[in-house]
């Protein structure tokens, strides 16, 4: 096993000839992907596209079946890799949460700080509080997910991830599970992050936050990349016949 | 002449309360009260049998119990996760032993550890009487929890172990710090039914030849109806059993409708 090596001048994802089969469905059909250091990129397209299989690829979730990916400058494809300690520097909101519910919230963002980083008590709950006021719950660290509403656990989820101090955040379709109302709470921290410089892969069906935060925008389709630029451009101008049918069905 | 199908239900239902309530009346005008209360609830022997049934026999039970039941849940969560594991050999050296466990009856454990092993191997089990019974109690029950347990394992949802492994914990870090803390939720009450049954299975422990300080309930139960001859010893042991398995059983009933309005 390797000690991955992480530069933060390398390019932050970097994605090359990506395929990655479920059984003999061919959900990635040769990707190739970019994201650099302190850029948004959004990922957008129809259910099936392989949009959200391309972002679980970037961490391993799914093992890709051939091509390579890099995580600043690591290769994170070589089976020898130590996978924990590159998926430590990876931060991933989920559409479901996945907020443990067997834990508080405090207990929520400390753990993977204490178990994984080895921090003390006092260190990992100082950071745990301090990016719960980030989010706007700092009130909320003793209570428990069940009594959190939706915008709440995905804020709480997205403190979680931001406790481990990554150099990167992956979301996955972070407000498709919500009530329309809450989504703006999560987006709004969403927001914020961007605009402190933080490196984002966001995979969203929210247009608007493409087009407002996102440095570009990618439309994936059938598993491949149909159309990348620019997200007022590609928005405003679409160049594929598939993007177009796509966009006038979500805008 | 018709009835309507609710006034043939009243109509039904009267008749059988008007069974039952024939029946009960027939079996205490028959039986002979007298002869019932000697046999069965006679106060004098019941009083004879304080305090050894209490401190004894249902000590020596709780204990039996309580150590069979702590070894049976560790070796059955190492089970349940050699059963899940991604190496083969693992796998199956789980299955066969719960298997094994599962399909042969816990008289037969009993005697194979008591008798067998000076046999087979020339070593007694260490631990007198309580290592026994822990050991062989223990894996009976280990087989039955392990099975028990890896459902609950399963019933956690795939994103918490996703969640975990994102955050840069192991696979098996996050097993122990995430996925069977919900897992050990989740089985709560069949796990308490597994309590019961390996309170009523402690008895098995008869075949160990148990001294008077030894003894548990049914052992004891069993000698002194040998000194009365009277059944009333059975009654006591019969209600000490009872005030261990009501309590649980009314525990696990408690955690299944609070589990069922979580939902």
């Amino acid at each position: 096993m390797t000690e991955p090596e992480m530069r933060r001048d390398a390019p932050a994802i970097d994605v090359n000839e990506l395929h990655k089969y479920f059984g003999d469905n061919e959900v990635l059909k040769g990707i190739d992907f970019h994201v650099n250091n302190g850029e948004v990129v959004c990922v957008v397209g129809p259910s099936g596209s392989g949009k959200s299989t391309l972002l679980r690829c970037v961490n391993l979730l799914e093992q890709p079946t051939s091509g390579t990916i890099f995580v600043e400058g690591v290769e994170i494809t070589d089976p020898d890799i130590n996978v924990d300690k590159v998926r430590s520097k990876i931060g991933m909101v989920f559409q479901q949460f996945n907020l443990f519910p067997h834990l508080s919230v405090m207990r929520n963002l400390t753990i993977a700080q204490q178990r994984v980083k080895k921090r003390g008590k006092e260190e990992s709950v100082d950071i745990a509080r301090r990016n719960l006021a980030k989010v706007g719950l700092a009130e909320k660290e003793d209570a428990f997910p069940a009594h959190l509403s939706g915008g709440q656990m995905q804020r709480v989820a997205i403190a979680r991830a931001l406790s481990m101090e990554p150099d990167m955040m992956l979301f996955d379709e972070p407000t498709s599970a919500l009530d329309p109302e809450l989504v703006g709470d999560v987006l709004g921290v969403m927001k914020e992050l961007a605009h402190e410089g933080m490196t984002m892969m966001v995979v969203t069906h929210e247009m608007g936050f493409a087009r407002e935060v996102g440095d570009k925008l990618v439309f994936m389709d059938g598993g491949v990349i149909l159309e990348e630029g620019d997200p007022a451009a590609v928005l405003a101008d679409p160049q594929h016949e598939r993007t177009r049918s796509f966009l006038s069905k979500v805008l | 002449m018709a009835m309507s199908p609710r006034k043939r239900a009243q109509v039904s239902r009267g008749v059988q309360y008007g069974i039952m309530l024939l029946i009960v009346v027939v079996l205490l005008v028959v039986a002979d009260w007298e002869l019932i209360l000697s046999q069965f609830l006679d106060t004098e022997i019941l009083l004879d049998l304080m305090p050894e049934i209490f401190t004894t026999a249902l000590k020596n039970t709780l204990l039996y119990t309580a150590a069979a039941f702590t070894f049976g849940l560790i070796v059955g969560l190492l089970l349940a996760l050699m059963r899940l594991s991604s190496v083969g050999p693992y796998r199956w050296l789980a299955t066969g032993v719960i298997e094994f466990f599962r399909g042969v009856p816990a008289l037969v454990v009993f005697i194979a550890f008591q008798f067998g092993l000076p046999i087979a191997f020339g070593v007694v089990m260490p631990g007198g009487i309580l290592g026994t019974v822990t050991v062989a109690l223990g894996l009976v029950g280990a087989a039955y929890m392990a099975e028990t347990i890896r459902a609950g394992i399963q019933a956690v949802p795939k994103g918490q172990m996703e969640a975990a492994r994102s955050l840069g914990m192991s696979h098996s870090r996050a097993m122990i710090s995430i996925v069977v803390p919900q897992a050990f939720r989740i089985v709560l009450p069949p796990l308490t039914n597994e309590l019961i049954l390996l309170t009523k299975d402690s008895s098995l422990v008869y075949l160990l030849g148990l001294s008077a300080a030894s003894a548990e309930l049914t052992k004891f139960g069993r000698d002194a109806l040998n000194e009365t001859v009277n059944m009333t010893p059975l009654i006591g042991v019969a209600f000490c059993y009872l005030l261990i398995t009501v309590p649980l059983s009314i525990a696990v009933r408690r955690m299944e409708a609070r589990a069922e309005k979580a939902r």
